[in-house]
């Protein structure tokens, strides 16, 4: 890889956070009002992806953006009202960035009308108040001067000594002048003396220092804020005159300086020759708050960090198993060694883990793109978008969640006349939302549209097969029936949704991640969609289960009870497999020794366990166990990197012991059951038995868990 | 029949052809009686049994799974594979690691013999009758010591596709 790919590759990654935080500022603008910090920030954002787009020679970008950042200049100036139109004009140009950045870095061509009637509202927008773009840009340095005339002025002496590289980290000095200029009356010279001769010159190295005489009532923090961007690629000195130094060369161009530095300046050389004492007064550095770490690293101590918990819990597995004593002063150790490795461990993760604010960011533009194209009126609102989760789960939640938004604003949502007809807004609404629930993220989306037309869903379902004609369903049963692979109730196929990919590759990506889906439709109302993930892709609690000599792990999340059976409540049913009524509920179970072809696992199944689990759709299996080896969290190791994926079993650990266990994967395993059997007769075999029997039952059981 | 071992390290030549050939190394290792060899360059290390973890429904010659320092290798019984019965691992027996096409995976055998340096063009085809189905994973045969020495195609044995049609087999 070139430095130019890993600059552009920086860039983009750059642009991607500061499109995020723009769209975030403005939406807050939307609801709040516009504010001067909201504003500077839009502004900074632009301003930096203009920037280095030029640097990369992205020229539709660039284009754009200048007429985006003179409008938003003209917002800070107030010289356009920032009405709530023309936060959405900003929302909607922020998106065509978004757009043009994607373009460049994919390399792929967007047209040449690509933006332009946003592009064409902007050009409006700012010739309609206040004066044209051209002149703002031909304002002068000086131009405040008339206004200078107060009480507390003060003169001001600053220098700005650029670093060589200023120019290549996409700051122009003249913007900084102007910027300067109009906090007072100034006057600028330029010190040209390190300007080497034609043939060392590189053009993209900043050889001028300048010296600036400001009489101003701002304050000192006034002049640094405008400096706020270059801090680190300069060296800037302000004092205070008392005395005023007038006469200085006025009317330097430095906007010359990027294209000619040498040809345009040299008349100006003679006549201010002070050289600035190199090395004083150092700039303040900014206090760090974050760093930019490379993935792969933090990757590579993830790993460390989980072969450390493993061996650590070797150790100690070991020291307990030899039989030589134990010391006080080891067992302590011993003891550090582990509160060590989980804090370790936790700290790791967290720096892995990234607030969902990332994914839900793009989610409004996804909105707005669609609410247009199918000319309905929808808002997005967003809560809960600190959560923390790890970074995997971020980046494999983008897919799933964007389907859904897309689905509800289709298929929830209603046509505006439709809305008022049936009494609610014509403005729809979707809210996403995520928090933290008992270990696990629930990320939500509730739309308050139409809902699932089960009417329709049901014929459909019979129309394409998916059911039998005389099959009796459920609400649930039928709300979820849109996962199925193939289905789409949409009466037009649209290009947004529709083609009957979606909601399946939806459930699969969820299911992947360890995560369920569950749907909550109230019909007229709306639909919720709520997801519950892991927190991490890299670790998980666990419940150690021997079966013969084998050990597996069974996520913790599954596990709802573990029961030890009488013999009465196992029924076989002919044909098919074993059921065991609990409660009054028939649920089928399964012997892990079976379907995993384990010798010597016990036999009798009044001797074993058999632990309930629960899988998506709150179906409920019996996993036949032989014993209960204890509660441990441990490190998700692939089968698949070296070798191939099985089914039932979603991956492997390392126990303390060095050996490895396999984790039983719960919806791949209630799949077995139902390839012994038709699908069909294991649903309708969850029948509620009388209620009268409950209490005999409950009684013959011992509760592990 | 004349060994080639010999002939490489004494450097001597009644075959001009020998010159313009590369050497190629191979790790050789026995199976009962059989002699094998693997390309150097895709072992990655030898290592001594250790007991594995079994994979339900995995073909029998899928041996398991193992901790190779926090990786999860899977082991592979070279006799099953070859059909010539079920190897009786004790602590002697010695796992192959190999890199085939980014995957690394273990090959169980019975003991590590030698390196051996041969050139490339002595190694000699299969003959086309062959009673069993290993011939589609031997890369050909070479002499040593008046020895036969199986070379296997890693690639093949252990192919992705391979690998992913093991349910098929089961």
């Amino acid at each position: 890889m070139t430095d130019m790919d890993q600059f552009k590759r920086t860039y983009f990654e750059e642009c991607g956070e500061l499109l995020g935080d723009v769209e975030s500022t403005l939406s807050e603008m939307r609801d709040a009002g516009a504010t001067a910090d909201g504003l500077n920030a839009v502004f900074r954002g632009v301003h930096t992806i203009k920037g280095g787009g030029g640097a990369f020679g992205f020229e539709d970008l660039v284009t754009f953006a200048h007429g985006y950042e003179t409008l938003l200049d003209m917002l800070r100036d107030g010289r356009v009202d920032c009405t709530t139109e023309i936060v959405d004009l900003l929302l909607r140009a922020n998106d065509i960035v978004a757009g043009l950045v994607g373009a460049a870095e994919s390399g792929e061509s967007l047209g040449e009308d690509y933006g332009a009637d946003i592009k064409s509202k902007i050009e409006a927008a700012i010739s309609g108040d206040a004066p044209s773009d051209a002149a703002a840009s031909q304002v002068d340095v000086p131009q405040n001067a008339s206004s200078a005339d107060d009480g507390g002025i003060k003169t001001y002496i600053v220098e700005f000594i650029p670093n060589l590289d200023l120019l290549q980290n996409a700051s122009e000095p003249l913007l900084l002048i102007r910027q300067l200029g109009s906090l007072g009356e100034i006057v600028s010279e330029v010190i040209a003396d390190k300007v080497p001769s034609l043939d060392e010159l590189n053009p993209e190295e900043v050889f001028l220092t300048w010296r600036f005489i400001l009489k101003s009532d701002c304050s000192e923090e006034e002049i640094r804020e405008v400096f706020e961007f270059v801090e680190d690629d300069c060296v800037l000195k302000i004092s205070v005159d008392s005395e005023v130094v007038p006469e200085a060369a006025e009317d330097s161009e430095p906007e010359a300086v990027e294209s000619t530095p040498a040809a345009d300046v040299e008349p100006k050389v003679a006549q201010v020759k002070t050289a600035p004492p190199a090395g004083q007064a150092p700039t303040k550095a900014p206090a760090v708050s974050s760093m930019r770490v490379d993935l792969d690293k933090v990757d590579r101590m993830v790993n460390m960090v989980g072969e450390l918990v493993i061996t650590q819990a070797m150790i100690q597995e070991q020291l307990r198993n030899s039989t030589v004593e134990m010391s006080a002063e080891l067992e302590r150790g011993l003891e550090d060694l582990t509160h060590h490795t989980r804090e370790l461990q936790e700290s790791v993760m967290a720096i892995r883990a990234q607030p969902v604010k990332s994914v839900f960011a793009r989610m409004p533009r996804l909105v707005r793109e669609l609410s247009e194209t199918l000319e309905k009126e929808v808002k997005i609102v967003t809560s809960g978008e600190d959560t923390e989760v790890d970074k995997t789960v971020v980046e494999q939640l983008g897919d799933p969640l964007m389907h859904m938004i897309r689905n509800s604003v289709d298929h929830g949502i209603e046509m505006p006349d439709d809305r008022e007809a049936a009494g609610k807004p014509r403005e729809g609404t979707v809210h996403l939302s995520a928090e933290h629930r008992s270990g696990r993220i629930v990320i939500s989306i509730q739309d308050d549209g139409a809902g699932i037309n089960r009417e329709r869903v049901l014929g459909k379902a019979r129309e394409k097969g998916l059911i039998g004609k005389n099959d009796v369903l459920s609400d649930e049963e039928i709300d979820n029936l849109i996962f199925h692979p193939g289905f789409s109730t949409a009466q037009t196929v649209s290009n947004v949704s529709g083609r009957g990919v979606g909601m399946d590759v939806v459930k699969q990506n969820i299911r992947n991640m360890g995560g369920r889906i569950n749907i909550d439709n109230e019909p007229g109302q709306g639909t919720k969609f709520s997801l519950s993930l892991p927190l991490t892709l890299a670790v998980l609690d666990g419940m150690v289960i021997g079966v013969g000599e084998e050990i597996y792990i069974l996520p913790l999340t599954n596990i709802i009870e573990t029961l030890r059976p009488v013999e009465k409540d196992v029924n076989a049913l002919v044909g098919c497999f074993d059921v065991l009524s609990i409660r009054g509920e028939y649920v089928p179970i399964l012997y892990v020794r079976d379907v995993f072809g384990i010798k010597n696992a016990k036999q009798d199944i009044t001797k074993s366990l058999v632990v309930l689990v629960e899988t998506e759709d709150s179906k409920k299996i019996g996993l036949v166990v032989d014993e209960m080896l204890g509660q441990s969290q441990v490190v998700i190791k692939s089968l698949e990197a070296n070798y191939q994926a099985i089914h039932g079993v979603s991956g492997a650990t390392i126990l303390g012991s060095g050996r490895v266990a396999l984790i039983l994967d719960v919806i791949g395993l209630s799949d077995l059951i139902g390839s012994q059997s038709d699908q069909k007769n294991l649903e309708k075999l969850v029948v509620t038995k009388s209620k009268s029997n409950d209490d005999i039952v409950a009684e013959d059981r011992t509760q592990v868990v | 029949m004349e060994s080639v071992a010999e002939k490489v390290e004494s450097g001597s030549s009644d075959d001009g052809e020998i010159h313009d050939s590369e050497t190629l190394q191979f790790i050789t290792f026995r199976v009962g009686e059989e002699e094998y060899g693997v390309d150097i360059m895709s072992v990655l290390e030898i290592k001594g049994w250790s007991e594995t973890t079994r994979l339900p429904n995995s073909p029998e010659y899928m041996k398991g799974v193992i901790n190779l320092r926090g990786v999860i290798v899977p082991i592979f019984d070279l006799r099953l594979r070859f059909s010539m019965g079920d190897t009786e691992v004790t602590k002697t027996h010695v796992v192959v690691i190999v890199s085939i096409e980014g995957r690394d995976v273990g090959i169980l055998v019975d003991a590590v013999s030698d390196i051996l340096t041969i050139y490339e063009h002595d190694i000699r085809p299969i003959p086309d009758v062959d009673e069993s189905s290993r011939s589609e994973f031997l890369k050909g045969l070479v002499t040593v010591n008046e020895r036969m020495v199986s070379l296997l195609d890693i690639e093949k044995l252990f192919h992705v596709g391979e690998l992913e049609n093991i349910e098929g087999i089961e």
